[in-house]
């Protein structure tokens, strides 16, 4: 996946949709720009396979050294995979956050949240603003 | 010179059969108990316990105690925490006889003296806040907000009301939210308005009637007193719900603004920050609570009471609506015992004057950080302010973390680094009362001097200490729990 190709979230997570078995799934992970961020990561609380988000629900959090900081759910399904390994392999997220670094996989109920999302140029935007 | 040989772990200093007292050998025969522990019971063998002569253990622990910097040694700005200068009368007075060495299960009777200044500990606390009702019980500053959330939900419950959220403000200390959620609420953060207070808008827009309490800190934690106060209390109370002050930053207000005319339902104080009282070492520390009448009856049992008639002290255990006990017998009565001495050593208009000087000791050091560091919240604060060296990592590599490592090497303990969180490469500097002019002089110059210096000699800053940078991701990740010996 390429970071041109994905939408984000004002709050730094990066949304992936693709189709599969006729339904939407979305691929959820957070952003280079947020990692840099946070600084050095120690520690992620990830949520299991099977329970329900809504969009903007928190479902997890990623520690560094700095701070913790929530994740939140750009999008409204249930949770179909988890990258369970990355935890253990924070690194992954430095090294390749839009791939490796993927967190969660979401069959999505609906459109809810879509329209709140922004494209890369706007994403980029927000974060030259901010940083 | 340091000694580096007596600082090793007692473990690698242990020799075998050492000791501090060589006793003459038994003239008893020793026997055997009659009934032994069951053979699962029993230790393999005694504990590997280190073994040393006096001398050596002194000389360890002497040598350790002079690698640490503390507020005794060394100007110590760390924002947030108010790291005053404790007075050593305090430490006399807490230590006295009739204070140090009774027990707490002795009979009300034969701890009167105690009980009276626990007693009146508790009007001062009630005065200085606006709060009549307090508990001297929690035992920290975050177990204060645990138990006066905990009073919320009582009092809630007794109303047939369910209210489930807690609302913090999103520059609050990482304590409100994670007290709210021990709690059993679910949390909401209102945002800062671009000046750094209280966005009214939104804290509005989150009030409706399923919030219970809004927590707020006033001086906030980039130090500056929300003038909206009034008006931001008035909106909570409209919306049935209470409002909860975080008192960490008493220290800016004493006798100056009560949190009770504010508006504020329940507070909590850090005796240790605002009334002096040893920090850090895990404790043992005290947050009592002061709250409004309504909320008295849930306050935790036992409280202590005063028979007027027979000046007599009492433990108030009969308070059938109390959330219970929240800690054991009267707190920790040894920081409070300081708090009641601070207190009274300075008295009404002393206490006045220790927020002045802490005011304005903070507003002349931002008046020189200013021209060093960019202060993105204004000109004046409160006893504390938030720097940023967000333009000093962009254009020199330096940032908050490198300044903080690189000061130690001036002999100043480093402010407070990346928090709050809602100012980038934060550095929050809080200088105290008792600091002098020269010594507030001196650290802006060394402030100064650091930020012209290469990046390369700050980055691998400290220099001087006897740990440089330790590896926090490892130790996060990684950490090593217990000592094991090479050999093995």
């Amino acid at each position: 996946m390429k970071p041109e190709d994905l939408r984000y979230a004002e709050s730094h997570e990066w949304v992936h949709v693709s189709e599969q078995d006729g339904q939407q799934v979305a691929t959820v992970g957070i952003s280079a720009f947020a990692i840099e961020q946070l600084n050095d990561l120690v520690y992620m609380d990830l949520p299991e396979a099977g329970r329900t988000l809504k969009a903007g629900e928190e479902f997890g959090e990623v520690e560094s050294v700095k701070a913790v900081s929530p994740l939140y759910s750009p999008v409204s399904g249930e949770i179909v995979e988890v990258n369970s390994q990355l935890p253990d392999n924070l690194e992954w997220l430095n090294e390749d956050p839009y791939q490796k670094g993927w967190i969660l996989k979401v069959r999505m109920s609906g459109d809810e949240g879509l329209d709140q999302l922004l494209d890369h140029a706007a994403y980029q935007k927000q974060c030259a603003e901010s940083g | 010179m340091r000694n580096t040989q007596s600082t090793r772990l007692l473990f690698e200093l242990s020799q075998p059969g050492r000791r501090a007292a060589l006793l003459p050998p038994l003239d008893e025969q020793i026997t055997a108990a009659a009934e032994p522990l069951p053979e699962t019971q029993a230790a393999d063998g005694p504990p590997p316990l280190p073994e040393l002569a006096e001398g050596d253990v002194i000389r360890h622990f002497t040598n350790l105690s002079t690698l640490n910097m503390s507020v005794d040694t060394h100007f110590y700005p760390l924002g947030s925490c108010t790291m005053k200068y404790n007075p050593k009368r305090n430490e006399r007075l807490a230590a006295l006889p009739g204070l140090a060495d009774v027990h707490p299960l002795q009979d009300d009777d034969s701890v009167q003296g105690l009980l009276r200044l626990l007693y009146e500990l508790q009007q001062m606390l009630a005065e200085i806040s606006g709060l009549p009702a307090v508990s001297l019980q929690p035992a920290a500053g975050a177990h204060g907000e645990l138990t006066a959330l905990m009073v919320a939900h009582a009092y809630y419950a007794q109303r047939g009301e369910d209210r489930r959220v807690v609302l913090t403000a999103d520059s609050a200390h990482g304590t409100n939210p994670a007290s709210a959620a021990m709690a059993g609420f679910e949390t909401r953060a209102v945002k800062s308005s671009p000046e750094g207070l209280i966005d009214v808008e939104d804290l509005r827009s989150k009030l409706d009637d399923q919030v219970a309490v809004f927590m707020l800190t006033n001086p906030n934690t980039l130090g500056l007193f929300d003038h909206q106060i009034c008006e931001i209390t008035q909106a909570v109370h409209d919306a049935g719900a209470l409002v909860y002050l975080d008192g960490a930053n008493m220290n800016a207000i004493m006798g100056l603004s009560r949190p009770g005319d504010f508006g504020a339902d329940m507070m909590h104080y850090n005796p240790h920050k605002t009334f002096s009282g040893p920090h850090g070492g895990g404790g043992p520390g005290a947050g009592p609570i002061c709250v409004r009448d309504f909320l008295e009856p849930f306050l935790p049992a036992p409280t202590i009471a005063r028979d007027a008639d027979q000046d007599h002290y009492r433990l108030e255990y009969d308070r059938p609506e109390s959330i219970g006990r929240v800690r054991t017998f009267f707190g920790n009565t040894g920081v409070l015992l300081r708090a009641y001495f601070y207190i009274r050593s300075y008295g009404g208009d002393g206490l006045r004057q220790v927020s002045e000087d802490a005011v304005l000791g903070a507003n002349y050091l931002l008046s020189k950080v200013k021209h060093i560091l960019d202060v993105p919240h204004g000109d004046r604060c409160m006893h504390e302010f938030v720097a940023s060296a967000s333009k000093l990592k962009k254009e020199q590599g330096i940032s908050a973390m490198d300044l903080a490592k690189r000061i130690l090497d001036y002999g100043f303990h480093a402010p407070t680094v990346y928090f709050p969180l809602v100012v980038d490469e934060a550095v929050m500097i809080e200088p105290t009362e008792t600091e002098s002019k020269e010594t507030l002089d001196a650290f802006a110059e060394a402030l100064f001097r650091v930020t012209g210096e290469s990046g390369d000699l700050v980055h691998e800053a400290p220099h001087s200490t006897p740990i440089s940078r330790p590896n926090d991701v490892a130790a996060a990740r990684k950490p090593i729990m217990k000592w094991t010996p090479k050999d093995s």
